[in-house]
């Protein structure tokens, strides 16, 4: 089969529909092995117990960022291939992300408020995280403002793309200015320089957290798909209706 | 258990929990509300034409 056949809706209906409830088990499975893990892990001998906080902190900026490099993704589907499933995945995916890069924002406030001892600083790392947040906010928005579902799928693609230049910003803002957030300590060229203890609860929450991103872009892209088979049906009923 | 910063790890942890439930609720609701509208337009006769053929 190609992998063109697999991107028709019809198909990802039916293949989706039998794999979102393994994912979504998957995910459950993976959230309640890390949480587990990381509430038996030891304190950090700095922050102690407020390391906790990391492991829910650090994936959801992950996979805030992962979000949005899939909308980009999709976004090149829109402009250069003008595939609907592309347009689909796009619109599914800028409230998700914008809901993992909002936690992010909110968990990290309340990790730096007793290690900082401040909630908010303008630093690159923290500014970049918001705008990033901003952008998905400025996506919903978009798509919401034009009434054309095409049109408004390639100005949030074309806006999107532009955004997309945020993204390693966001990831090397730490190594480009000095900053109160932490350098990297995981994905670093030299490996991590987070204890073992710590670190696989972690990658293992990151796990959970990643297949239950992936499990509600699925069903928000199935639901997608359904409706835009339902206004299809209630235009050719009304087109019908005025011509009867 | 949680030390002198409970507050800080236990907000965290239930903000996220509330937030990513709303999140997940509203994409279940929304799901089933778009399918009670297409068995709605089912029953009154109103499918795609390839209804047949389809898988889902």
């Amino acid at each position: 089969m190609a992998l063109m056949d697999l991107a028709n809706p019809t198909r990802f209906l039916a293949l989706s529909g039998r794999v979102l409830p393994w994912l979504t088990g998957a995910a459950l499975a993976s959230l309640a092995l890390g949480f587990y893990l990381a509430f038996q892990a030891p304190a950090d001998y700095q922050q102690g117990e407020t390391v906790k906080i990391m492991y829910i902190h650090v994936p959801f900026a992950w996979l805030a960022m992962f979000g949005y490099t899939l909308l980009a993704l999709s976004a090149l589907g829109i402009l250069v291939w003008r595939h609907p499933l592309a347009d689909v995945s796009h619109k599914a995916m800028a409230p998700i992300g914008a809901v993992f890069a909002f936690l992010c924002l909110v968990t990290g406030s309340l990790w730096g408020r007793p290690m900082w001892g401040t909630y908010w600083v303008w630093d690159a790392r923290l500014t970049s995280m918001l705008v990033l947040l901003l952008l998905y906010l400025g996506l919903l928005a978009l798509r919401s403002a034009i009434e054309d579902q095409n049109q408004a799928g390639r100005a949030a693609a074309v806006l999107s793309l532009v955004g997309f230049v945020n993204v390693p910003i966001v990831k090397f803002s730490v190594d480009w200015w000095n900053t109160l957030h932490q350098p990297a300590s995981v994905f670093r060229m030299d490996g991590p320089t987070i204890h073992p203890s710590l670190l696989w609860p972690l990658l293992i929450c990151a796990i959970g957290f990643s297949l239950l991103m992936l499990a509600l872009h699925m069903a928000a892209m199935r639901t997608e798909i359904l409706r835009r088979r339902l206004r299809a049906l209630e235009a050719r009923a009304a087109a019908e209706a005025a011509y009867a | 258990m949680l030390g002198e910063h409970g507050f800080f790890i236990l907000a965290s942890y239930g903000v996220s929990a509330l937030v990513l439930g709303a999140l997940a609720l509203s994409i279940v609701l929304d799901g089933r509300s778009v399918r009670r509208q297409l068995a709605e337009m089912d029953q009154r006769g109103i499918r795609r034409r390839s209804a047949g053929r389809d898988a889902s």
